[in-house]
């Protein structure tokens, strides 16, 4: 154990830098799509089924083909991992933004159109507040997710922890793949933890104590 | 005018009209209450006064303005709406929940806490309410705060669809005269829907009783009651309504046959006989001289002590159930048909004989209220009581 930090501990931290980094950008690139994308889709009166659908499709082409794929037009390295991940992040996020926007109570919904809210008004001081934990809770899922394949980005030169799990499945060392993979479960089940909490932060307060 | 609805009709694809030619006229401090089936159309005609519902044909004009015409985000600002789910905002305090809409007009945060605590007096709940959430209230709060929600930033015209509904009767009654007095102290206007006859009487200045997107009768309650259009707006009313609300026969003493047969104690009991059998009854009420009421004889009771007794006071019953007549005909109707009494004699305060209510009399105003007026009088010989014509005349 302790031979192996000091043999790859500063390559290590290189590595959780770069799988924390490769992630972390798909994830928030997922975000800012998702969202406002399912918020969008609520507005729509048809075509909300498709784009869900297409996404769907998306999620369950394998992350190894997909991968594959963005070489051809994105090259190898990060970018094209970044991608990747970003599409598969999308769907949990964007369903998620969606039903929780949907599920707001049609009465609360009818209350504050009655009461003269624009559409864009309901939207930001009523559907959404009331959706945050449901959109969070998608983030949530997105994120784990991620954070899972990013350790296959490295099959495409994108680095992360990835690159110890490989070598060591190449190299027939058992301490690489543990030195690999370990760390790739921490940070799932660490950046599940946080989400959690920020999930309970957005949570509306609906009662006073 | 206040508000002006003409010709409304709306129709869905594929469906036929939910609602045609609809036509209504409120002026300022109307309560109007729209009442009938469930489909009738109640909640589309309220829902394009606010255009939540554009109508496929007519207009609406408030204080002569298409609304059409008008922001429709501006118009429902003016005009408060409270459902009958509440649809408080669970994610605010009551405070954010009543300034809602004065908030959107964005009044100045001073004006809204001032106005907040003002519409917490009004329904009379502690201001501490104000931090707190919905859920942390109780139905009838939550729909206390519903109403004044609607009346936070000066909204003349209020729309309320079935507000009381899912409430308990006791709350239920506590709010109806909330709402009451809040149009007759404020004078605001209500649109008011609801299934419950007995909330649109008590509160209506006006009521539309709709049936299958038509208009069936738009009247006051009482003209309602007097004069129900049809048999569909009767079977709404109900027969126990229509029985006790018609307005010109309310008192007892307005249906007493106003000379009933009486002795005097001191009388014999030939005499007595004698003047049952010129009146044609079988049985007397006695009086003393100024009239006041002593006691009764039947025939049985002079026949049983012809041979012992020789005066009406030695053998009259002094224990007479008599009625006021000044008492209300349906607090007493029930009494005397279940006591079985063939008439009761009707004293004033003084217990001074006035009249006296027959059976036959009360069989004339239920009749009445179950066949219609119309019928009433055509049959009014057949039932063969002298005091029938009076609850004629009285029409
Ligand atoms: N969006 C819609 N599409 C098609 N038909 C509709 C729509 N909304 C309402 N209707 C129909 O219009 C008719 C009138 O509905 P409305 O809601 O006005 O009735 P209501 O009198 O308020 O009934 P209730 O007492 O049940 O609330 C109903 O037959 C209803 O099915
Ligand atoms: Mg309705």
């Amino acid at each position: 154990m302790m031979a192996f930090f000091q043999q790859y501990g500063g390559q290590l931290l290189l590595k959780i830098w770069q799988h924390i980094y490769i992630s972390g950008i798909s994830l928030a690139l997922g975000a800012i799509v998702a969202v406002p994308l399912g918020i969008l889709l609520t507005r729509l009166k048809k075509g909300a089924g498709i784009i869900i659908g297409f996404a769907s499709v998306l999620q369950t082409v394998p992350a190894m083909a997909l991968l594959a794929l963005m070489i051809p037009v994105f090259g190898i390295g990060i970018k094209p991992a970044i991608v990747a991940l970003f599409i598969y992040s999308l769907l949990p996020i964007l369903r998620n933004t969606y039903l929780g926007m949907m599920n707001v109570n049609d009465t609360i919904k009818d209350a504050a159109k009655g009461m003269g809210m624009t559409n864009f008004q309901s939207m930001m001081k009523v559907e959404l507040p009331m959706a945050a934990p449901v959109i969070m809770s998608g983030i949530r899922l997105s994120a784990t997710y991620v954070i899972a394949w990013a350790a296959l980005a490295s099959y495409i030169g994108a680095g992360g922890l990835g690159d110890f799990i490989f070598n060591g499945l190449n190299l027939y060392q058992s301490d690489l793949i543990f030195g690999g993979s370990i760390p790739v479960i921490m940070l799932a089940l660490i950046t599940d933890y946080l989400l959690g909490r920020v999930e309970a932060l957005v949570t509306p307060r609906t009662e006073s104590e | 005018m206040l508000l002006k609805m003409e010709h409304l009709s709306k129709v869905y694809p594929g469906k036929k009209e939910v609602l045609s030619d609809f036509n209504l006229d409120v002026n300022k401090g109307e309560f109007i209450c729209l009442i009938g089936t469930s489909g009738s159309g109640k909640t589309t005609v309220m829902r394009m006064i606010n255009r939540m519902l554009n109508q496929t044909e007519g207009s609406i004009l408030i204080n002569d303005e298409d609304i059409s015409k008008m922001d429709p985000v501006k118009l429902r600002r003016k005009i408060g709406y409270v459902i009958q789910n509440v649809g408080l905002m669970p994610h605010m305090t009551i405070r954010e929940n009543i300034t809602l809409v004065p908030k959107l007009l964005k009044w100045s945060e001073d004006k809204r806490n001032e106005r907040a605590k003002e519409m917490l007096k009004l329904v009379e709940m502690p201001e501490e309410m104000l931090d707190r959430y919905p859920s942390e209230l109780s139905g009838g709060q939550q729909q206390r705060i519903g109403v004044v929600r609607a009346l936070a930033a000066d909204q003349d015209i209020i729309l309320m669809d079935e507000p009381f509904g899912a409430l308990d009767p006791i709350t239920r009654d506590s709010l109806q005269t909330l709402v009451k007095d809040l149009q007759v102290r404020l004078n605001k206007t209500f649109i008011f829907v609801t299934h419950d006859m007995d909330e649109a009487l008590r509160l209506a200045t006006r009521i539309v009783i709709m049936s299958h997107g038509k208009q069936v009768q738009t009247d006051s309650p009482d003209n309602i009651l007097r004069h129900p259009a049809n048999e569909f707006v009767k079977e709404l009313i109900g027969k126990d309504r229509l029985i006790q609300a018609r307005p010109s026969i309310t008192t007892v003493g307005q249906i007493m046959l106003k000379d009933p047969v009486a002795i005097t104690p001191g009388k014999s009991l030939i005499q007595a006989i004698q003047l049952m059998h010129d009146r044609r009854v079988d049985s007397l009420l006695v009086t003393d001289d100024a009239g006041i009421l002593k006691g009764r004889i039947d025939v049985e009771s002079v026949d049983y002590s012809f041979n012992t007794a020789t005066s009406v006071g030695d053998i009259m019953d002094t224990d007479v159930f008599t009625v006021d007549s000044d008492s209300l005909i349906r607090d007493t109707v029930g009494r005397i048909l279940k006591r079985g009494f063939k008439n009761i004699p009707v004293v004033d305060d003084n217990h001074k004989l006035v009249g006296i209510v027959t059976r036959a009399a009360l069989v004339d105003i239920v009749y009445d209220a179950l066949y219609g007026e119309a019928h009433a009088e055509q049959n009014h010989p057949s039932t063969g009581t002298s005091d029938s014509k009076k609850v004629g005349d009285d029409e």
